[in-house]
């Protein structure tokens, strides 16, 4: 009798095939092989002419860089070690690579403190960017910005001492007063502030002597990478919060505050960033009182700072356009009062909304403090331009020394669209 | 609905006032959304509100809790005269928990934490004790089991209830309710509407802007219908169904039950 009954319809199964494996074909690399590289003749085409340009780029960039230079003194001593073969003269990083992070003025027996606040700025910027760590490590977030301080720029401990102490008066002056109206609180926080911080001046002033425990470095003697990422990180944490404050600032409804807002916008985003650092270095002396010597890296930052925040308040705006009505309402009949529905409500939800356009607006913002290489300040493009290519030793060595550049800056970047694309899946709630 | 709900006379309505109106007039630029309404609901009334669309029902419950403000005229909740005062404002919200069609619950809290919320930053209740308090209504409303989870992981019929849960937390003295089961699928109105029974026979004080005709039967022990702004007739509901007297409310009455 048949296995399969074929010739009766009635049909009974009695015994199970044994389990097959595919045809060779239909497995593994072939498989794969077939659908995506050779699918179709043009695909077949295309995955050779793809295959021959990858040879021809790696053909050109392997033997540059695996049979680069990395110990000379001069482009000269680099070509004779060659003698003709092609490879990169990466001698010039090795030889320069404390001018390109830390700028040609620095001073070399202090390098250790930028870079201890380097790897602080991590401690600190962790609980913000990881909020499932303990809250505890606000405080050393708190603290970070005046130990930071300290450490680059140097100098009498008590300035950034006096700086966190005008912060804390403020704030407590603040708190004590806000409860009778938010106006009071904060122009009292800032009054308290300010007249602790002149009062702190003078006891500064009559106080330090001229030995203090780490040397001070001045700010024009500030340089290379770290600038940039100076400059990239006081203007992102800067700007962030006075996006959001102009954002809110902007659907206010009291006129006044909602036309300032309106007008700081949209004169901020009409002006080129190099017309304001223009500004910066040269004409913003004329708006600060006649013998104020406020600081060049200081009048860099407020720039910046202005220009970012302006663009990060439209990506903000959106993202509070985004959000239905229902969400002010239902906050609203809870009994919420505007700075508590705003901070418990709308911004967390208005933000998570915004991340890739902050992040779009932090990237593009750490790119651009290479500009301040125009108004003489020697960030890494500007040692590069600068002192380095103009060195008689490394004269003509362009692809080596922005090709690490440009590395640099393409870690840092990189790792913040990660981070942006991490923290997106993370907030995540609503549609799971 | 369950049966042994009592019959809305029996439950009781005390004569302390608890919203007064008074020739309350509204406009949205110049169009007159409410005119001269005049409304007295008294400590554990439940009224339902019924009217044609842009009738102006929910406009008026809005205004009882300054989600809309008004123009002339005066509403005084719990003996607090709403003013544009944000102090008096806020008090009132407090004491008034409100429902509205489409939940409103906010997506990036769990359901516990959307019913903590406000215990905690208005009431200043510690955050332990406002938990068990929203416990204790998630249990009410019979979604304990749910406190973890985010709003859109819920049903509808659900997340409304946890809107109820999360008013409740309050305490509030009055709800006011706009077109709560308007959004649900009719599956998913019995509960909602059971959970609002419920909390009628516990004497809260009610005011629901809804076309459940079963409901306002069953709870209430006034029926407002309004027309054009106006408040164009109110009655016990058992007469207001049965006899309507002006012909706008029996063009309705016939519009919404003959189908």
């Amino acid at each position: 009798m048949s296995d399969t009954h074929a010739e009766s319809i009635r049909f009974v199964r009695e015994t199970t095939l044994p389990q097959a494996e595919p045809p060779v074909a239909e497995r593994g690399i072939y498989k794969w092989g077939r659908e995506n590289l050779f699918a179709t003749p043009g695909n077949a085409l295309l995955t050779l002419i793809a295959l021959y340009v990858i040879y021809v780029v790696l053909s050109a960039v392997l033997p540059w860089l695996l049979n680069g230079v990395w110990n000379a003194s001069s482009l000269s001593e680099c070509r004779e070690i060659l003698a003709g073969e092609t490879g990169g003269c990466f001698a010039v990083l090795v030889d320069r690579w404390q001018q390109l992070l830390f700028g040609f003025k620095y001073p070399s027996a202090e390098y250790w403190r930028p870079a201890l606040a380097f790897v602080l700025f991590f401690v600190a910027a962790a609980p913000v960017l990881f909020f499932d760590l303990p809250r505890k490590m606000l405080a050393f977030t708190a603290l970070f910005p005046f130990l930071a301080y300290w450490l680059i720029w140097g100098g009498p401990v008590l300035v950034p001492v006096v700086a966190l102490v005008g912060f804390v008066v403020g704030y407590l002056a603040y708190a004590k007063l806000v409860t009778r109206s938010f106006a009071g609180g904060f122009f009292g926080g800032i009054a308290a502030a300010a007249v602790t911080w002149i009062i702190g001046g003078f006891i500064v002033d009559w106080l330090s002597g001229p030995s203090s425990l780490l040397r001070a470095v001045p700010s024009r003697d500030l340089g290379g990478y770290m600038l940039n990422f100076m400059l990239g990180v006081t203007c992102v944490s800067l700007s962030v919060p006075f996006g959001i404050a102009l954002a809110l600032g902007r659907q206010s409804s009291m006129p006044l505050i909602k036309w300032v807002s309106v007008v700081f916008i949209e004169f901020i985003r009409g002006v080129p960033l190099i017309t304001l650092l223009f500004v910066a270095s040269v004409m913003l002396a004329y708006f600060f009182p006649p013998d104020s010597n406020v600081d060049l890296f200081l009048r860099v930052v407020i720039m910046i700072t202005m220009f970012s925040s302006a663009y990060i308040a439209e990506v903000i705006r959106g993202g509070l356009a985004a959000l239905p009505k229902g969400q002010y309402e239902a906050a609203d009949s809870l009994g919420l009062d505007y700075a508590q529905a705003m901070r418990l409500i709308i911004l967390p939800q208005a933000l998570k909304i915004s991340i890739p356009g902050i992040v779009n607006i932090a990237v593009g913002l750490f790119k651009d403090t290479t500009l301040v290489s125009v108004i003489s300040m020697f960030d890494l493009v500007g040692m590069i331009r600068g002192p380095i290519l103009a060195s008689t030793d490394w004269n003509g060595v362009y692809w080596e020394l922005l090709g690490f550049a440009a590395l640099l800056f393409f870690v840092v970047c990189y790792g913040i669209s990660q981070y942006s694309q991490w923290l997106e899946r993370r907030l995540a709630t609503d549609h799971r | 609905m369950t049966e042994a709900v009592k019959s809305p006379a029996q439950m009781t309505v005390s004569d302390e006032v608890a919203i007064s109106i008074h020739k309350m007039n509204k406009w949205y630029g110049t169009f007159h959304v409410l005119r001269d309404i005049d409304l007295t609901v008294n400590r554990g009334e439940r009224i339902v509100i019924c009217g044609p669309s842009g009738s102006g029902k929910s406009t008026l419950i809005r205004c009882i809790n300054a989600l809309e403000e008004h123009q002339k005229g005066t509403i005084e909740v719990d003996g607090t005269l709403l003013s544009s005062d944000l102090k008096n404002i806020d008090k009132i919200r407090s004491e008034v928990g409100m429902c509205f069609q489409h939940f409103n619950l906010f997506p990036h809290l769990t359901i516990l934490e959307n019913c903590t919320l406000a215990p905690i930053w208005v009431r200043k209740t510690p955050k332990k004790e406002a938990e068990e308090i929203a416990m204790h209504f998630l249990e009410k409303v019979k979604i304990p089991d749910q406190a973890d989870k985010y709003p859109g992981q819920l049903s509808g019929g659900q997340q409304q209830r946890v809107a109820i849960a999360r008013s409740l937390c309050m305490r509030p003295r009055i709800m006011l309710f706009d077109e709560p089961t308007s959004a649900l699928d009719p599956e998913m109105i019995k509960e909602v509407l059971d959970t609002m029974i419920e909390l009628a026979e516990e004497g809260m004080t009610m005011l629901c802007v809804t076309h459940e005709m079963g409901f306002a039967r069953q709870v209430a022990n006034r029926v407002i219908f309004m027309d054009q702004g106006q408040i164009v007739e109110q009655n016990e509901p058992e007469e207001f169904f049965n006899n309507p007297q002006s012909p706008r409310t029996q063009l309705f009455l016939s519009q919404i039950l003959g189908h």
